[in-house]
């Protein structure tokens, strides 16, 4: 489903897609570049020259105080938004339509439509791309069972625990077929425990079933433990303090992961990039 | 089963009372009126009975009237709201007449509909019509307008036509509000349709008989007459409630 994202820029060979004006810092290998990305509501700045990168299939996280902009940065990665200065790029192509079509949003709230089953709700993407109903629901209720929801195909979300919804709309996510995922605080609603076992599925899913993912995030040890690299965002306007690397992406055991000492010890000097961002 | 046992022997002793009342005269010396003025509700069954036909005939022309009107009020006011949605010049436009268009009480306009248009089936059914507009109009609307910002982004980025996202997300979210406009609609339906019967027709209905009965002080065809209005409108409201939750599976 993927386009081939790692044709240089220059090459022509993308001439069927209008190309868009592209910086020069945008290299032919990053699945998104981000580069001197401004923002602002109005008055309000929300963004300060933004840079980043995401290779294909790396994850990265997102992590800065509340309010600082990390659902705007997203949702500007998305094609949801248009900057006011700087370049985004999702696999090379850099107007909003373009971005739109690359990548797949999936917002705090799991949003599934109380109207649909739980099944319909996941296949939403692939009815939007013209897909009869029982195809759809045929290709949606083959991934029931890997994401734990085998026998709730015909449940209404009402019906479901929150974990589960999470899972239902991240399969919703997953079924729109784009390179590129925006995961915005997709655990932030559930409790310690369940989003802990989340986490660990995602991990899982991602190991099975590779996406290029940016997560936003307020949990520190979440970003750590799911994503590649880190990126610290400042309180608003955000900028990024700090980029980590982080120790051991999506281990099979998180209770190990995140008690090694190597991830406690970049927790803390991220929970310090964090602080010093706050201020 | 005591939702319905209650309610029932209620309204059972409420009209067994009316019925001594009405026998033993004390209904009439209360309001110092001629006792065939208060008709006891075996006169009024009995009255229903022996006007059977002509009852059903005028029910017919008034349920008619109401579903014509009603029917047409529905189409253009979903399709009104449809346009407002999409517009936003439009909506800023007619949003605030329509709000306060719903302080005027459009019967006072029956007379004055039945002057331009006549005395026939058409005026009755635009009284209904437009009195029913505004409410399911406006209903729409705000349900339209209510449809969460972070789905229709959701959508977006789901590969979703605009048409698809108003299929799926807006139009289901709509859904309860225009069943409250409908409700609305049908309930003033049967108040507007009696009312434009009375200030002209030649082409008969409920409102235009309770009219003549009234006339000619034959009390208990007023009350048998009545009677079968209220009923119509009970059952055209309880037919839409029904359906309601039919459709609206998710509430």
């Amino acid at each position: 489903m993927r386009q081939d994202t790692k044709m240089p820029p220059d090459s022509g060979a993308n001439s069927a897609v209008e190309a868009p004006p592209k910086s020069p810092s945008h290299p032919a290998g990053a699945e998104l570049s981000v580069a001197g990305v401004e923002h602002s509501f109005g008055q309000l700045r929300t963004l300060e020259r933004i840079d980043l990168e995401v290779d294909p299939h790396t994850v990265l996280g997102l992590v800065g105080p509340s309010g600082c902009g990390k659902s705007t940065l997203l949702e500007l990665v998305c094609g949801l938004r248009d900057p006011d200065a700087g370049t985004i790029a999702v696999g090379a192509v850099g107007d909003a339509a373009g971005r739109l079509a690359r990548s797949a949003f999936m917002p705090q709230r799991d949003l599934l439509l109380p109207w649909y089953s739980a099944l319909d709700n996941a296949a939403l993407a692939l009815r939007n791309h013209g897909a009869g109903k029982a195809a759809a629901r045929r290709q949606a209720a083959a991934l029931f069972e890997r994401f734990g929801l085998a026998g709730f195909e015909g449940s209404a979300p009402n019906e479901l625990s929150g974990g589960m919804r999470q899972r239902v709309a991240f399969l919703r996510t997953l079924l729109a077929g784009k390179p590129l995922l925006a995961l915005d605080e997709p655990f932030a609603a559930l409790d310690a425990i369940t989003r802990a076992e989340m986490q660990e599925w995602l991990a899982g899913a991602l190991g099975e079933d590779p996406r290029t993912v940016v997560l936003v995030t307020h949990d520190v040890e979440e970003a750590l433990y799911l994503s590649d690299r880190v990126a610290i965002l400042s309180a608003r306007p955000a900028r990024i303090v700090a980029e980590l690397r982080a120790p051991d992406p999506r281990a099979a055991d998180r209770d190990a992961a995140v008690t090694d000492p190597a991830f406690v010890a970049v927790r803390e000097e991220a929970m310090k990039a964090l602080h010093e961002g706050s201020r | 089963m005591k939702r319905w046992l209650y309610p029932t022997l209620l309204l059972a002793a409420l009209i067994g009372l009316w019925q001594v009342l009405a026998d033993t005269g004390a209904l009439a010396d209360v309001f110092n009126i001629e006792s065939f003025l208060v008709p006891s509700p075996s006169e009024v069954a009995s009255a229903l009975w022996d006007n059977r036909t002509l009852i059903v005939e005028n029910g017919w022309v008034t349920l008619k009237e109401i579903l014509l009107g009603f029917g047409c009020a529905l189409v253009a006011g979903l399709a009104f709201a449809v346009c407002l949605h999409l517009s936003e010049t439009l909506r800023t436009a007619f949003y605030p007449l329509l709000v306060g268009s719903q302080a005027i009480p459009i019967l006072v306009f029956a007379p004055v509909l039945i002057v331009l248009f006549g005395y026939g089936i058409g005026p009755k059914l635009m009284i209904v019509a437009i009195i029913c507009f505004f409410p399911i109009t406006v209903n729409a609307l705000d349900g339209l307008r209510s449809v969460d910002a972070d789905a229709v982004k959701m959508m977006r980025t789901l590969d979703a036509s605009r048409w698809q996202t108003f299929q799926r997300v807006e139009a289901p979210t709509a859904l309860p509000y225009v069943f409250s406009g409908a409700k609305i609609s049908i309930a003033v339906a049967v108040i507007g349709v009696v009312f434009a019967e009375w200030a002209g027709s030649s082409s008969g209905g409920l409102g235009w008989l309770v009219f003549q009965y009234n006339n000619n002080l034959r009390s208990a065809e007023v009350f048998a007459t009545a009677f079968v209005l209220a009923v119509m409108a009970m059952a055209l409201f309880g037919l839409l409630a029904l359906a309601e939750r039919r459709v609206v599976t998710w509430r």
